[in-house]
């Protein structure tokens, strides 16, 4: 097997690395670049802890392969916050205490980012069912959901 | 676990106790920096792959490594031969990391490999051959424990290896006396903690002897005595860091890899990663026992309960310990009974060892338990409420495990349930509304803390008990209020293995009450220290001086006139009064305090397909005292969930061979967001007189109630008694169907 | 192993049907990613199909629209017009997996793993659509129900893919709907899965109608009795009753770990009723 160079943009970010043919996106941000913010839960695309965008859509990095990133835009955990400024959902969860464990938290953030850019002004039951692909096993995801619809309010009156 | 009152607690009033700071981890958790057990790499680390089993119960006969040794990148191939004999109680945590000889569960590990990269590992490790005589297997509890049932293990003369009894008063009488008996059989399936963060571990184990470790776990000095044990070196040699942990609820309570990683790191001189993939993680790490448990209670027509029997058989896996023991002792803790009888019978079945999960053992028998009594409240013609409100335990009851309880909170939960809105709202048709009660015991145990006063007079505290789900928050708060300061110049870390004296494992709901108690301790003895150069400055005994509000002061006119000396100047100061200040604390706590809950739940089952759907939820439950009041709800929230999912739809699922046929979050259904509505909680505060601010572990109790509330509420939507566990929709609606 | 992302079909084609060993293309990944993790498949070619301009456009043809093979079931939910037309297909994709997963996964794709419990097979051959596939020897035009020829086994040949699907022209007041059962709302594979497309005439009798489902057999199933039991009918309830009973007929189930075969026939005749008349009230204009 002979690895693949491969040039794409992480985070804005100009990026190049070498992967094997078979090797997820999720292993060459994780181990490859070291944005270890994206997590790895099951490997299968059922928990949504390795979510990231791939030219602005939302994915589990698990199901892409590292060599499909050539001329895209991946966005991951690490790109949220600008400089010191933390992405109002990154506040929210923290005003809301919205994490316990914390390791699906990265995966949820993007994802919500993802629903708010689609959706500003989401319903409880929206929030929900975007999310439905994002395993919480701490919160029982009260605190999460309050916090993303909290976030959309603001997001909206800014 | 008797109450003595050592704290009057019910007056004080608290600055910093009892607000929602921003937990002191956040920003790196919020941001992707905080780092887990799989997000360490080292300078010339390789990568571990685990070789397991897919027999349930099998005889090695053979292992041939020699295809994978040969491999160009691999670095180290390790069977149970390389790990040394053992002799003590650490033997059945070995044989559940690494088959000495014999398979006991599909996914037993028999051999590992390490290799210079992963695809390298996984390629090895397909090619170490195992030749294996397969023998029969049992994986169902009632199946196990029957007479000549195929024996779990070879050299096992039965499946059931232990027995365990708890009561008082004599049942046999007490049932001559009851006027209406319910008497039913229950059952509920293995479920496993689902925590996110799959186990994963970073070891080095050098020439010289000296191993460091890195693992998301509960517990690691757990992990540094365990793999000393299994790998016969001294505590001293091994250091344990924890790194983030991503999940544990009881279930990263034990080992599952790291002494294999330290074989591997041994015998290669390299640095050793092993992470588990999630099918792993479901089929050999810990899950639940399974369980089937049979009731009987007894009470008078006017809902007095006069008697309660409980036949418990919990199978835990392959080597017992299936803490059966526990659910016999839960199972009528939330009543106050003249004659009562629980005996736990442990049986063995071919499945992975069982580990903790959140209040281990007791939502098996409280689904049992508060079933029947359910049953009981209807064959009355009673509210299940008032009748819980007739024979709930209080102050002074003698509980069915024994102890005499001293203040509690179940009354305070049940008058609160029935004043909750949710209680006397109207139900929509085609709903159900279930009510059921939960008990923990919660543990206080060894802990050590120790808190440095900085010169700036900021505060660095360290504790031994891995944070898993915001407790560091918790533990600044507690020293912000012992020493007076703002929670801002606290920070709290948890020290590793070296850098603190030993720390049972964060389990059983101990860590707020009983690190926040060493953690006080600790404080306390820093302000002793803070106290005494204040009176060497005003060079007045140190009798004379109290700490208030961040601050030495004379105490009293007699002490003499001097202005107060701040922590901020006290630590500026340290330096020349004697050096630096700090204090520690070293104790096993006792007093931690018995919890309990009432939960109320509405649900709608779809009677068409047997689908339920929960449409409210409200948790009430006593905290002693909540620190952190967001992490405290969220405890009730996230632990009623899980108990949701278990009642709905989580569990393992064997196939006649005995192979794990869900090992994945595909299968195994942990409830996802669109299941659910907002989970309400009540927070009461009767605090527990072991603690100097009143704190109860909060975290376990919350998933005993619902199995059994989720199942009342199916009973009032559909018609129908589920008496096992999962309420599946194909169960439900072969329930509705057998009754139509 | 190689990875190799043309940018025509034909580059796509000599690509697959030139790799001497196992060749498998990339559409959205959602199954082959799992695969290739655990060991399942191991390629010696890998041809991802996402950078063929066709294989990622929706275009509107004939009246009908034409999908690209790897078009995400995402795109599809953005596309109103399609949303309008096949409300059922849409839902059917909406069902495939979570968002993230919503974000890769195509209709083609889908299609080719074959699995017998797929969302969108189902409500595409209720859709009548038909698969264009090009291969070496050309192309050709497959109705949907005969691409899947087994548990995870198409009708395929070496060096073929799915260049698109094609969804017909729909009769004025025709509509069509997908329900699947799963023990939770979402992330669950199919325990049983039911797709009705339906026409009516001017006064709402059901001059035309096709239902299929999925999870009860190998393949997806046609259920011919059950539309015959609604076409002259307005879905009143003794002709609900024998969709219903025709569904349940049809069934030929497995007991797994997902359902038993009563609970999957039982089901099966529910959401067929229940599709039915969401379909139907979606023709007649009662609700989108």
């Amino acid at each position: 097997m002979s690895q693949l160079q491969i040039s794409t943009t992480v985070n804005g970010d100009p990026v190049e690395f070498l992967c094997e043919p078979d090797e997820s996106l999720m292993d060459v941000l994780r181990d490859r670049l070291g944005l270890t913010g994206t997590k790895e839960g099951c490997g299968s695309g059922d928990c949504g802890a390795c979510s990231v965008t791939v030219d602005g859509r939302l994915v589990c990095s698990c199901l892409v392969l590292g060599a499909e990133a050539q001329g895209r835009q991946i966005g991951t955990i690490e790109g949220m916050a600008k400089g010191e400024k933390l992405h109002v959902l990154q506040q929210k969860f923290l005003e809301h205490a919205a994490l316990q464990c914390g390791i699906c938290t990265p995966g949820i953030l993007v994802a919500a980012e993802a629903l708010l850019k689609e959706n500003p002004d989401p319903t409880e039951t929206e929030v929900r069912y975007w999310l439905a692909g994002n395993l919480c096993r701490c919160t029982g995801y009260d605190k999460i959901i309050r916090a993303v619809m909290d976030a959309a309010t603001e997001m909206r009156g800014a | 676990m008797p109450l003595d009152a050592q704290h009057d607690n019910h007056t004080r009033e608290f600055k910093v106790v009892g607000t929602r700071p921003v937990r002191p981890d956040g920003l790196d958790k919020v941001t992707g920096r905080a780092r887990y057990g799989a997000d360490m790499s080292l300078p010339g680390m390789i990568f571990g792959e685990i070789v397991r089993a897919n027999h349930a119960h099998a005889k090695i006969v053979k292992i041939d490594t020699s295809a994978a040794e040969a491999l160009s990148g691999v670095h180290a191939v390790v069977t149970r031969a390389d790990f040394p004999a053992q002799s003590d109680g650490m033997v059945d945590i070995l044989d559940h990391c690494m088959a000495d000889g014999e398979v006991l569960y599909d996914g037993h590990a028999v051999a590992a490999v390490a290799a210079s990269s992963k695809a390298l590992a996984r390629k090895a490790a397909a090619l170490i051959k195992v030749e294996y005589e397969v023998l029969p297997h049992v994986t169902d509890v009632d199946e196990a424990a029957k007479p000549g049932a195929p024996l779990v293990k070879q050299g096992i003369e039965s499946n059931i290896v232990a027995t365990h009894e708890f009561g008082h008063g004599d049942v046999e009488k007490g049932f001559t006396e009851a006027e209406v008996i319910v008497e039913r059989s229950y059952t509920t399936e293995a479920t496993h903690q689902g925590y996110i963060e799959p186990h994963a571990c970073v070891a080095t184990l050098g020439g010289d002897g000296v191993a460091d470790i890195w693992c998301c776990t509960q517990g690691h000095f757990m992990v540094r005595n365990t793999c000393a044990a299994i790998m016969g070196m001294n505590a001293s040699q091994i250091r344990v860091t924890a790194s983030e942990i991503g999940g544990g609820f009881g279930g990263k309570t034990t080992v599952y890899i790291e002494p294999t990683a330290l074989a591997l790191s041994k015998k290669a001189g390299r640095p050793v990663k092993i992470v588990m993939n999630r099918e792993d993680v479901f089929r050999a790490s810990g899950p639940t026992a399974s369980s089937s448990i049979d009731i009987k209670i007894g009470a008078k027509k006017d809902g007095t309960l006069v008697a309660g029997q409980a036949t418990l058989r919990y199978q835990g896996g392959a080597w017992g310990g299936s803490i059966v023991d526990f659910g016999a002792m839960a199972a009528f803790a939330c009543y106050d009974m003249p004659n009562v009888k629980a005996v736990g019978i442990d049986v063995l079945a071919n499945r992975p060892k069982l580990a903790a999960y959140r209040a281990p053992s007791a939502p098996m028998a409280a689904f049992a338990v508060e079933s029947a009594v359910n049953e009981m409240c209807d064959e009355l013609g009673m509210d299940p409420l008032d009748f819980r409100l007739k024979n709930c335990a209080r102050a002074g009851t003698k509980s069915s495990y024994g102890p005499t309880y001293g203040e509690i909170g179940l009354e305070a939960t049940l008058e609160a349930a029935k004043a909750h809105p949710h209680w006397s709202a109207p139900l929509p048709e085609g709903q159900g509304r279930g009510i059921a009660c939960g008990f923990w015991f919660n543990f206080g145990g060894q802990t050590s803390s120790s808190l440095n006063i900085n010169e700036d007079g900021t505060v660095g505290l360290s504790v031994g008990t891995p944070d898993i789900g915001g407790s560091r928050a918790a533990m600044c708060q507690m020293a912000a209020e012992a020493l007076g300061i703002p929670y801002e110049k606290v920070r709290a870390i948890v020290a590793d293995t070296a850098s603190l004296g030993y720390n049972d494992v964060t389990d059983g709901s101990r860590t707020t009450f009983a690190s926040g108690l060493a953690v006080i301790n600790s404080a306390n003895q820093a302000v002793e220290r803070l106290c005494e150069r204040a009176a060497q400055t005003w060079d007045i005994p140190a009798e004379a001086v109290e700490w208030k509000d961040g601050a030495a002061h004379p105490a009293g006119a007699n002490a003499g006139n001097f202005e107060p000396l701040s922590l901020d100047e006290l630590a500026a100061n340290s330096g020349s009064t004697g050096g630096p200040i700090s204090g520690h604390c070293e104790i096993n706590a006792d007093g931690a305090g018995v919890s309990f809950g009432t939960h109320i739940c509405d649900a709608e089952v779809d009677k068409e397909t047997g689908r339920t759907t929960i449409t409210r939820y409200t948790v009430i439950q006593d905290a002693g005292k909540a620190i952190h009041p967001d992490y405290v709800e969220g405890q009730f929230q996230g632990g009623a969930v899980q108990g949701i999912g278990w009642a709905l739809n989580e569990e393992y699922i064997y196939g006649e061979d005995g192979r794990l046929q869900n090992a994945g979050f595909l299968d195994y259904r942990i409830p996802v967001a669109s299941d659910l509505p907002m989970i309400d909680t009540q927070i009461l505060e009767i605090p527990n007189p072991g603690h100097p601010y009143g704190v109860r572990g909060v975290g376990e109790t919350p998933i005993v109630p619902p199995l059994a509330a989720v199942a009342h509420a199916i009973t009032g939507s559909c018609g129908q008694r589920m008496r096992a566990i999962p309420m599946s929709p194909p169960k439900v609606l072969a329930a509705i169907k057998a009754a139509s | 192993m190689r990875f190799e992302a043309p940018e025509t079909v034909e580059a796509a084609v000599s690509l697959m049907a030139g790799e001497p060993g196992n060749a498998q293309a990339l559409a959205g990944g959602t199954d082959l990613l799992v695969q290739l993790k655990t060991g399942r498949v191991s390629p010696d070619l890998i041809v991802d199909l996402k950078r063929i301009p066709s294989m990622v456009a929706i275009t509107q043809e004939d009246g009908g629209f034409r999908l690209g093979g790897a078009v995400p079931a995402a795109d599809m939910l953005e596309d109103d017009a399609l949303k309008a037309a096949w409300p059922g297909i849409c839902e059917a994709a909406h069902l495939v997996g979570s968002t993230q997963v919503m974000g890769r996964a195509s209709l083609a794709g889908n299609l080719c793993t074959s699995s017998p419990a797929a969302d969108t097979v189902p409500a595409m051959v209720a859709a009548s659509a038909t698969a264009r596939i090009v291969g070496p020897d050309g192309s050709r035009d497959l109705a949907v129900e005969d691409v899947p020829s087994g548990v995870q086994k198409n009708s395929l040949k070496k060096g073929e893919v799915v260049e698109s699907i094609y969804l017909p022209p729909r009769p004025a007041r025709s509509s069509d709907a997908y329900l699947r059962f799963i023990p939770r709302t979402e992330m669950d594979i199919a325990v049983v899965g039911c797709g009705v497309s339906i026409t009516l005439d001017e006064g709402g009798i059901v001059t035309d109608a096709k239902v299929a489902l999925g999870a009860v057999a190998i393949t997806v199933q046609v259920v011919e009795a059950g539309a015959k039991a609604i076409i002259g009918s307005k879905l009143e309830d003794a002709a609900l009753d024998a969709l219903a009973a025709a569904c349940s007929a049809a069934c030929k189930p497995i007991n797994d770990k997902r359902g038993t075969i009563e609970f999957r026939t039982d089901v099966a005749g529910v959401l067929a009723k229940r599709a039915a008349k969401i379909a139907y009230d979606r023709a007649a204009g009662v609700t989108a």
